[in-house]
Formats: C-alpha cells, sequence, structure tokens
C-alpha cells in the first residue's frame, strides 16, 4: 500500500469519529433526559479519544510534521475523508440514536477485523476502540428496538429516520481503490464481506424493531473519497474550527 | 555527586500513594493503569495505559505521577503511553475493589452488573443508564433501599 494510500485510510477513520463526535457532542446540554444526556457526552468523548489515536497515526505516516489537532483543526472541507452518514444532522433524539446505531454496527463490525490488521499500530487502535465501540453498539440497538417497538409516536419517527439515513448507509461498504489495496495489503477488511454481516445484522435488528428498510438500495457516495461531501460538513467545521481559525495555535 | 537510582519496589509504592483523580480514594496503580515501571540506563520509564481513549482524567493522571515521582528525587523520568493490550477492570486490584466498594461505588463484575448495592447490600438492582459520571461508569439503582449508585463498568 502506498503511503499517501495508508494516510487517505487512516484520515477515514479519523474523520468518521471526529465529524460523528462532534455531532454527539452536539447535544450536551439539550438531550431529553439528564441520563441520555450523560450518554450522549460520554459517546462523544470516546469517539474523540479514538479521533486522537486515528489522526496521531495518519499524521506520522504522512511524515510532514502534522499532528491530530493540525489534521482535525486546520484541513478544510474538501480533506476531509469522513462517510456521509455522520456529517447528517442529528435531527430529533431518535434520528440521532437511528444515525449512531446505522454507524455503530458497521464500525464494530470493522474494528474486529482490523484487530488482525498487518500494521500493528493500527491492530492496536482498534482493539482499544473497539471495546467502547462495542459498549456504544449495545445502547444504541437497545434504543432503537425500544423507540422502533415503541409508541405510535416513537414508532413513527423511528422510520422516518431509517428511511432519511438509509441511502448514507451504502457508502460505508462500497470498497473503492483505498479499500481494496488496504484489504490487499492485509491491512483492512473485505468491505463486501463487511456489507454482507453488516445487511444480514442490519435485517434481523430492524424486524426487532418493527421497522422496514427501505426497498431502494440507491447510496449517496463521495464522502470517504472527499469528492463530494454534504453542505452539512462546512457547517460543522465553522464551529469546531472556529477557535483556531480565529486564533491561530491557541493552547490551553 | 551519583545519586543512587531508587529501587523499583518504592517507586510502585509511591506510585501507589497517586490518587486517580476523579475517584481519589483509589491510586493509579489500583486501578492498573500503570503497566510497568523500568530503567532506560538511567531514565525510570513508566508506561501507563489509559482506560478509556477520551477520558480527560488520563493528562491529569501523567501530570500527578510526573508530579510525585519528582517531588521524591526523580529527574530522570521518561512517561510512555501503552495502548495494548488494552486496559481492562480485571486489572482493578482487590484492594482497589473493596475501596471503590466502601466509597459507594460498585465494583465491576463480570456478569455485566454490580453484585450488590454498595450502601445496603442488597441485589434487588436496576439499571437507569448505561453512562454515568466519567466515561468508567454506568448509574443504577438499589430498589431495596432507594439510593442511586455509580457501577464501575466491566471492560
Ligand atoms: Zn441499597
Amino acid at each position: 500500500m502506498e503511503k499517501d494510500q495508508l494516510f487517505q485510510y487512516l484520515l477515514r477513520f479519523g474523520d468518521n469519529t471526529l465529524v460523528l463526535g462532534h455531532r454527539v457532542s452536539e447535544w450536551c446540554g439539550h438531550a431529553p433526559v439528564l441520563e441520555e444526556d450523560i450518554a450522549l457526552a460520554n459517546t462523544a468523548l470516546d469517539l474523540i479519544g479514538q479521533t486522537q489515536m486515528w489522526l496521531g497515526l495518519a499524521g506520522e505516516v504522512e511524515g510532514k510534521g502534522r499532528s491530530a489537532d493540525d489534521l482535525a483543526m486546520l484541513r478544510d472541507a474538501w480533506d476531509f475523508r469522513n462517510v456521509l452518514l455522520v456529517e447528517q444532522p442529528n435531527g430529533d433524539f431518535g434520528q440521532t440514536l437511528m444515525r449512531q446505531f446505522l454507524f455503530d454496527l458497521w464500525h464494530d463490525l470493522v474494528l474486529t477485523e482490523l484487530q488482525n490488521s498487518a500494521e500493528p499500530r493500527i491492530a492496536e487502535i482498534a482493539e482499544k476502540a473497539s471495546k467502547e465501540v462495542r459498549y456504544h453498539l449495545e445502547r444504541s440497538r437497545d434504543t432503537v428496538i425500544g423507540l422502533g417497538d415503541g409508541t405510535a409516536e416513537s414508532h413513527a419517527r423511528m422510520q422516518a429516520a431509517l428511511d432519511l439515513l438509509y441511502p448514507f448507509v451504502g457508502e460505508m461498504s462500497a470498497p473503492d481503490e483505498i479499500d481494496l489495496a488496504a484489504h490487499e495489503a492485509g491491512i483492512g477488511p473485505d468491505l463486501a464481506e463487511i456489507d454482507q454481516r453488516y445487511r444480514a445484522a442490519l435485517s434481523d435488528l430492524m424486524g426487532e424493531a418493527t421497522l422496514t428498510l427501505p426497498a431502494d438500495s440507491f447510496a449517496h457516495k463521495g464522502g470517504k473519497s472527499g469528492a463530494r461531501h454534504s453542505e452539512h460538513l462546512g457547517h460543522i467545521l465553522t464551529q469546531m474550527q472556529w477557535l483556531q481559525r480565529a486564533y491561530p495555535g491557541a493552547v490551553w | 555527586m551519583v545519586i543512587a537510582k531508587a529501587p523499583l519496589a518504592d517507586i510502585w509504592a509511591w506510585l501507589d500513594q497517586v490518587p486517580d483523580p476523579e475517584i481519589p480514594v483509589i491510586s493509579v496503580v489500583d486501578l492498573g493503569i500503570i503497566r510497568d515501571v523500568a530503567y532506560d540506563g538511567d531514565t525510570l520509564v513508566v508506561a501507563i495505559t489509559p482506560t478509556y481513549s477520551g477520558c480527560p482524567a488520563t493528562s491529569v493522571i501523567a501530570i500527578d505521577i510526573e508530579a510525585a515521582l519528582r517531588a521524591k528525587g526523580v529527574d530522570d523520568l521518561r512517561l510512555e503511553t501503552r495502548i495494548s493490550p488494552a486496559w481492562t477492570t480485571d486489572w482493578l486490584s482487590d484492594k482497589g475493589r473493596a475501596k471503590l466498594e466502601a466509597y459507594g461505588i460498585a465494583p465491576p463484575n463480570p456478569a455485566g452488573g454490580p453484585d450488590r448495592c454498595p450502601h445496603c447490600g442488597g441485589g434487588d438492582l436496576e439499571r437507569i443508564s448505561q453512562f454515568g459520571s466519567t466515561p468508567c461508569k454506568a448509574q443504577w439503582r438499589c430498589k431495596s433501599c432507594l439510593e442511586p449508585f455509580d457501577y464501575f463498568k466491566c471492560i
């Protein structure tokens, strides 16, 4: 695998956790009950912690002296490599937890495989992150089932969330040149195989949640390649990067 | 003047007096995050593993460890972060587990939930939230004494 490809590959993991971590942190102080507020804040914290490891390694691989902070705070939207799903707005609580579940399920499958990566530093990060993500998945899965198979109101909202977010699912497991190179080098998993397991698990769980998967499998793409982010990413960055842009180099 | 290197047993004993900043009844050694203490030439190397990757206490812990060892005269010191093998609550010391419970925090349990209420010892318990006041804890409640309590998540 070429050095630049490995750098891009690492940015995908780090940008997924960074952007989703930021999104989830937007709930801080706004969740429907205190326990959920704390749960969301803790989930965001884990994701930001994982970002430090992924982007830290990405910066090392790149070899231009950029730190995790430099990569997070000083790149513009077109240099981000997260999937489109994680930059979608929070919507209501159900939509946030549906987005979380759709990502957690994929994240958990991938991190489990990455623990056998031929690149030992990737395997180490995956081992650490996997424990946290398993816990996130347990919660998002239970919540999606609880709200899906809940009241008429919660069911309708969860179905609407699924209909809205399902077109962003396909990008995660659609392998491109970089994913294939990573798999060939023994560094990353076979995404086609991940996709089969993901869809089987998703279909089982949606059954439990009494929700219906949309028939149309159209997938929006362009996030992890950086070719076409949604309009939401720029807005996230204006908030997330504001301090470093206004006061370059500011530290605590 | 040559200052003798402090014996490793002393280093461990000093580290065992450094409290966890968020749960000060247990030490960083009780928490199981000190993975190794060794000399590299004249440099003392302390390997630390984070509990959760985003835990804000991690950097405070590193500062506290450095300050405690310097206060004991250890000047040639290097702290290293080690993420693999990943931290597990199996590494909590028995002493630490007992102190947690006495403090009102139920210690981790492989069954996935607390054994008994840390206040009254009752066994009729319910989970309030999978998360709690710090990344390492969840919130539970005792249905006998009706008190809520923290449970140290088992990972
Ligand atoms: Zn009790």
